[in-house]
């Protein structure tokens, strides 16, 4: 390996960032409000949205049955068993919902965002629409952009609902926690301000990144079934590293 | 007298090091149907690609109407397209959307037209290539020849000045090939368009094609009409129009490391 090609291999990163922040920035300046990017925009909430919702339902129920498990293990040894609600309440909140839902969301809807642009790269539709004189970053990356921006808190709210009733089962239905306490103690333990606005303001940060690196990869991708192919694999394994080494920096702003 | 509609003015282009095109010159009038023919990897697409403005040339300029379109920003360059009409190799429909959808989206971009009017345009649109009814059909749902059409109604849709045709009959049936080659021809008559055909079927272009420009080895081998260019003095359009496979135009490719078995 040569030093220009050593080089480029450091800097190759950063110009993708550039050329990330580009798009994003091409799409906010196209936004027009109007009713057909309203329409567009709702109708692709419901294609990412509402079809991860099952996915997203399943998976929170089961880990909040486990958090249940975990928390009531670890503090039986204390005898503090009855503080179980807290934990999971806090971990849900702040740090399991958002993150949880943001690589789901990046492995359902996020890799089908870039799969489908990709396709429509390579079948000369993106073409198309330019020689009609369309942008096709406003018409066709703005609205699954905007979507995954609407989607993501909603769906990180949906998932700690259902880890919640999952915890409720294991914990009151299987080991027999008693209800009243393990509920006071959940209302008491998560403050709006801390753990409720934590969430949900990660939720739209890893939505919003997913969102542009799924529709960026999309747009960019060689018009061939192995650049198909390789930007929904660099869309998964990229907005993943980014949702963890944000969820750091945020949880680092807050703490 | 007809005014010049396209004109190609030392057009260059290069792919890395390799050269494509070299010092094209050529001039297009309005009204007619011109052919642009060479062997494959000659260039025909990237001059389509250069006069549409999706590429930019390395040297030369595109004048359309009098307006060179390399000079113009993306937002003018967007503008000036709405006189342009494009239909592309494999048709590029929108997959998920209608038939319908398919040929009103250029029409409700660019028009404030009422609904119902944008109904009754894209079903005249429909008709005129004989595809009436087919208006809730799926892009899946079509045959090759049936999309071409789907394809065509769509690039007409705002009645542009200029048509541009990549390779619009390759991979049809020869009833479909002769039914695109009607509605090229008829269109282009009834609306007074230009129409420029990047194509390799010399059978019809000597019936549907006014001129014809023979592009071969990064230059335009001959132009003239397409009748007369199969006894053309020069070896490489006499070739190409007549299908000879010894010649000068090379059927290998032509690499600078040449591979051979005595190593």
């Amino acid at each position: 390996m040569n030093a220009s090609h050593f080089l480029s291999r450091l800097t190759d990163p950063i110009a993708a960032i550039g050329r990330c922040g580009q798009f994003l920035l091409r799409m906010i300046a196209g936004i027009r409000p109007g009713n057909r990017l309203a329409i567009s925009s709702l109708q692709q909430t419901y294609l990412v949205g509402a079809r991860s919702l099952v996915i997203i339902m399943i998976c929170g129920f089961f880990v909040g049955m486990v958090l249940a498990l975990q928390s009531v293990n670890a503090l039986q040894s204390f005898g503090a068993e009855d503080q179980a609600s807290l934990l999971v309440g806090k971990s849900l909140f702040r740090e399991l919902g958002p993150v949880l839902t943001a690589l789901l969301f990046a492995g359902r809807a996020g890799t089908a965002v870039t799969a489908e642009i990709g396709l429509m790269r390579a079948t000369s539709q993106i073409d198309a629409m330019e020689l009609m004189a369309i942008d096709p970053v406003h018409r066709i990356a703005l609205p699954r952009f905007l979507a995954g921006l609407i989607s993501m808190p909603l769906l990180a709210g949906m998932f700690n609902a259902m880890a919640i009733l999952g915890s409720v089962v294991f914990a009151i239905g299987v080991i027999g926690l008693d209800p009243g306490i393990f509920w006071g103690k959940l209302q008491n333990s998560i403050t709006f301000q801390e753990d409720f606005l934590q969430g949900v303001l990660k939720s739209v940060v890893f939505g919003s990144l997913v969102s542009l690196v799924a529709v960026y990869y999309g747009y960019t991708s060689k018009p061939t079934g192995a650049g198909v192919g390789t930007a929904t694999t660099n869309t998964i394994v990229v907005s993943s590293v980014l949702v963890l080494i944000f969820d750091f920096i945020l949880t680092s702003f807050f703490a | 007298m007809p005014q010049n509609a396209v004109e190609l003015n030392n057009l260059s282009f290069s792919r890395g090091s390799r050269t494509i095109l070299n010092g094209i010159n050529a001039t297009i009038t309005e009204g007619s149907v011109v052919a642009i023919m060479g062997p494959s990897g000659a260039g025909k697409t990237t001059i389509l690609r250069l006069i549409s403005g999706q590429l930019r040339p390395d040297g030369g300029s595109i004048r359309i109407f009098g307006r060179d379109i390399h000079q113009m920003n993306r937002s003018e360059l967007f503008a000036f397209r709405r006189q342009i009409g494009v239909l592309l190799q494999n048709g590029a429909l929108f997959t998920d959307l209608t038939v319908f959808e398919n040929i009103a989206t250029p029409v409700r971009e660019h028009t404030g037209l009422p609904e119902a009017l944008i109904r009754r345009l894209v079903m005249s649109k429909l008709n005129a290539v004989g595809l009436g009814g087919t208006e809730n059909l799926m892009p899946h749902e079509l045959s090759g020849g049936m999309a071409r059409r789907i394809a065509f109604a769509r690039a007409v849709a705002l009645d542009p000045s200029l048509m541009l045709y990549d390779e619009p009959l390759t991979g049809l049936d020869p009833i479909a090939v002769s039914t695109v080659s009607r509605l090229i021809r008829e269109t282009n008559d009834a609306l007074g368009l230009t129409s420029i055909i990047v194509t390799h079927n010399v059978v019809q272009m000597q019936k549907l094609a006014d001129y014809c420009i023979i592009i071969a080895d990064r230059e335009i081998a001959g132009a003239g009409h397409p009748k007369d260019l199969a006894d053309s003095d020069n070896p490489k359009v006499r070739q190409f129009m007549n299908g000879e496979v010894d010649g000068p135009i090379p059927f290998r490719y032509q690499s600078e490391h040449q591979w051979s078995l005595t190593g």
